[in-house]
């Protein structure tokens, strides 16, 4: 397969400069659409090239901008294109490798976005322990602006962009793109209720789309290439090609860039090497840490939305964990359970009260000290803090998700614990 | 004698150069407590932590009250609201690097530095604090200490990390 989102990124994983980035066609997607397409032209582009959101939801990209008021339609004053770089799913590893190999991709792409969209300010919110990222996203900007490609009628053009990179203080629900808004507002993070929707009415109450870094990365080589050629990537039925990554017990773990549509199997066995000698697969978070389970039943899926969705899962971010025969499913799920408990920013009584009673229970499991009413209790809070609609955002209903599928595929796990009095895993001596 | 509290003039709290920094933030926001986290962080990179005097000083600056910029202050894990020590490590234990044992990893740093979660050592050169996932899962588990990420943890590397930091202590 060509590499197009990885093209510039080698496995030395050295920085890409303008330089570098414009003598392989770098830069070519915005001269193309400055010189040749208006904005209409090139949300069209991206929409028909059938291009999902990267950062977990899927949503359609074209779609998205679509709600954004253009020309009468839109009162005036600034509309916001917002770079979410706040890249926190426990196990997901890969926007961090797009910024800090290729950050002028990212850039043209965001740059393209705001032409579309009409916005005049763009953000890069990104969290603030990617120092390297941080540094050479604010060389990149920096060269853009000596080089015409940001600031006042960028290579000749009536179209004005100024961008900023925004280093977050902190916390996983900053990338709830209302939350987001909000901590960029210099706010608590809590989640807006939607609508009215962010596209609307989002940054300073003004229009404001909200994409992934993966995302917007596709964006210069839709506009250069077109939709028909994009399409053509994926295997399956899903448009583009995705980065796809594999960390737990396997030989070799890593980030690979592959056509949208790869089987699960390829991606396991062949990129990240296999298991390591000794450990069985036993199953996987497909998406990152608030996936659904699925098991070695599903390895000839392709990795493709609906497919993964049709399973009783998600794809997510496309980073998938392992879980191996030799670690406790329980202990596993406890530890996402803990991470979202603490990560609840409060708002809702489902998440910021029945996470900790979920963390309690699992606790009490893991630790030989669960009762049989236990699992119906897990069971209770599945049903009601996983529901849609209970809660104000979609942090607690991700959290159920490897609970409720733990519970489907590994129930035996949580008997045993509950039947022996202790961890099946640790021997009873604590140690794994 | 009673004891007068010490009454802290809270226009003399941040410096010059601070004043500075955060009213060019204030430029970029329509509202002046738009510019709130990034005031914090202005006074937090030049201090180390973000002290209640300092608190103060900022609500006062940017017209909020104490109690709505301390809520700001505490949500955020990045803002500090005590000090902290030189480096501060940032310890992942999200489910990739607790799948690779980082709990026994994290044992055999609080073993060498004689701290837990949330405490700095005796000689203030480190605080523990647990982080998000880093995205560095591919090479877990990993940590940061200070500024840089530390990947492929294990008890060799603490050893080569912390096992020296009892005896320069004692020095």
């Amino acid at each position: 397969m060509e590499p197009v989102l990885t093209r510039n990124i080698g496995p030395e994983r050295c920085p890409t400069n303008l330089a570098a980035y414009q003598a392989n066609h770098g830069y070519r997607g915005l001269r193309k659409a400055l010189t040749e397409m208006s904005a209409d032209d090139c949300q069209a582009v991206v929409k028909n090239s059938n291009l999902r959101g990267r950062g977990g939801a899927g949503f359609p990209t074209g779609m998205k901008w679509s709600f954004v008021p253009r020309g009468d339609a839109c009162t005036p004053g600034h509309k916001y294109l917002v770079c979410n770089a706040d890249e926190m799913e426990p196990g997901t590893f890969k926007d961090r490798l797009l910024m800090e190999c290729d950050p002028h991709q990212l850039i043209e792409g965001m740059i393209l976005a705001a032409y579309t969209i009409g916005a005049d300010i763009a953000y890069i919110f990104i969290r603030g322990e990617y120092l390297v990222a941080i540094q050479r996203l604010r060389d990149a900007i920096a060269e853009c602006y000596a080089s015409g490609y940001l600031g006042e009628r960028i290579l000749g053009s009536d179209f004005n962009l100024q961008m900023h990179v925004h280093p977050s203080a902190g916390r996983y629900i900053c990338g709830e793109e209302t939350a987001l808004i909000n901590a960029l507002e210099g706010k608590r993070a809590n989640p807006r209720a939607k609508p009215p929707f962010p596209q609307v009415s989002g940054l300073w109450g003004r229009p404001t789309i909200v994409n992934n870094v993966e995302t917007l990365c596709n964006i210069p080589h839709i506009i250069d290439r077109g939709a028909d050629w994009f399409k053509t990537l994926g295997v399956g039925e899903d448009s583009g090609t995705k980065l796809f990554g594999v960390s737990g017990k396997v030989n070799n773990p890593g980030c690979w860039e592959l056509p949208m549509g790869t089987p699960i199997r390829e991606i396991i066995d062949q990129h990240a090497g296999g298991m390591r000698a000794g450990f069985q697969l036993k199953g996987f978070l497909p998406g990152g840490g608030s996936t659904d389970f699925l098991v070695p039943e599903h390895l000839d899926l392709a990795m493709d939305y609906n497919v993964i969705g049709a399973a009783g899962s998600r794809m997510g971010t496309g980073t998938m964990i392992i879980l191996d025969d030799r670690t406790c499913p329980v202990g596993m799920v406890l530890n996402l359970i803990r991470f979202f408990a603490q990560e609840s920013c409060g708002f809702c009584t489902p998440c910021r009260d029945g996470l900790p009673w979920s963390r309690q229970v699992l606790e009490d499991i893991e630790n030989g000290a669960g009762r049989s009413e236990d699992l119906e209790t897990l069971a209770y809070q599945v049903k009601y803090i996983g529901a849609i609609g209970n809660t104000h955002c979609a942090l607690a209903p991700g959290a159920m998700e490897p609970l409720q599928s733990a519970m489907k595929y590994f129930y035996d796990d949580f008997v045993r614990h509950v039947d022996g009095g202790h961890c099946p895993y640790h021997n009873g001596t604590g140690a794994r | 004698m009673t004891q007068q509290p010490i009454q802290t003039d809270l226009n003399s709290v941040l410096s010059h150069e601070e004043i500075h920094a955060i009213d060019a933030e204030l430029s970029h926001v329509p509202y002046k407590s738009g510019a709130a986290i990034d005031a914090l962080k202005i006074v937090q990179a030049r201090r180390g932590w973000v002290s209640d005097d300092c608190l103060m000083a900022i609500a006062r600056h940017l017209d909020m009250s104490a109690e709505q910029l301390e809520g700001i202050a505490t949500f955020y894990n990045l803002i500090y609201r005590r000090p902290v020590g030189e480096k501060v490590i940032l310890f992942c234990d999200s489910v990739s690097c607790w799948i690779s044992d980082c709990d026994g990893i994290k044992a055999k740093i609080s073993q060498h530095l004689q701290i837990d979660y949330g405490e700095t050592t005796t000689d203030n050169r480190y605080t523990l604090l647990p982080v998000p996932c880093l995205g560095a899962c591919d090479r877990a588990p990993v940590m940061m200490i200070g500024d840089e990420l530390i990947t492929d943890l294990d008890d060799a590397r603490i050893e080569l990390l912390f096992g020296a930091h009892n005896e320069a202590r004692t020095d």
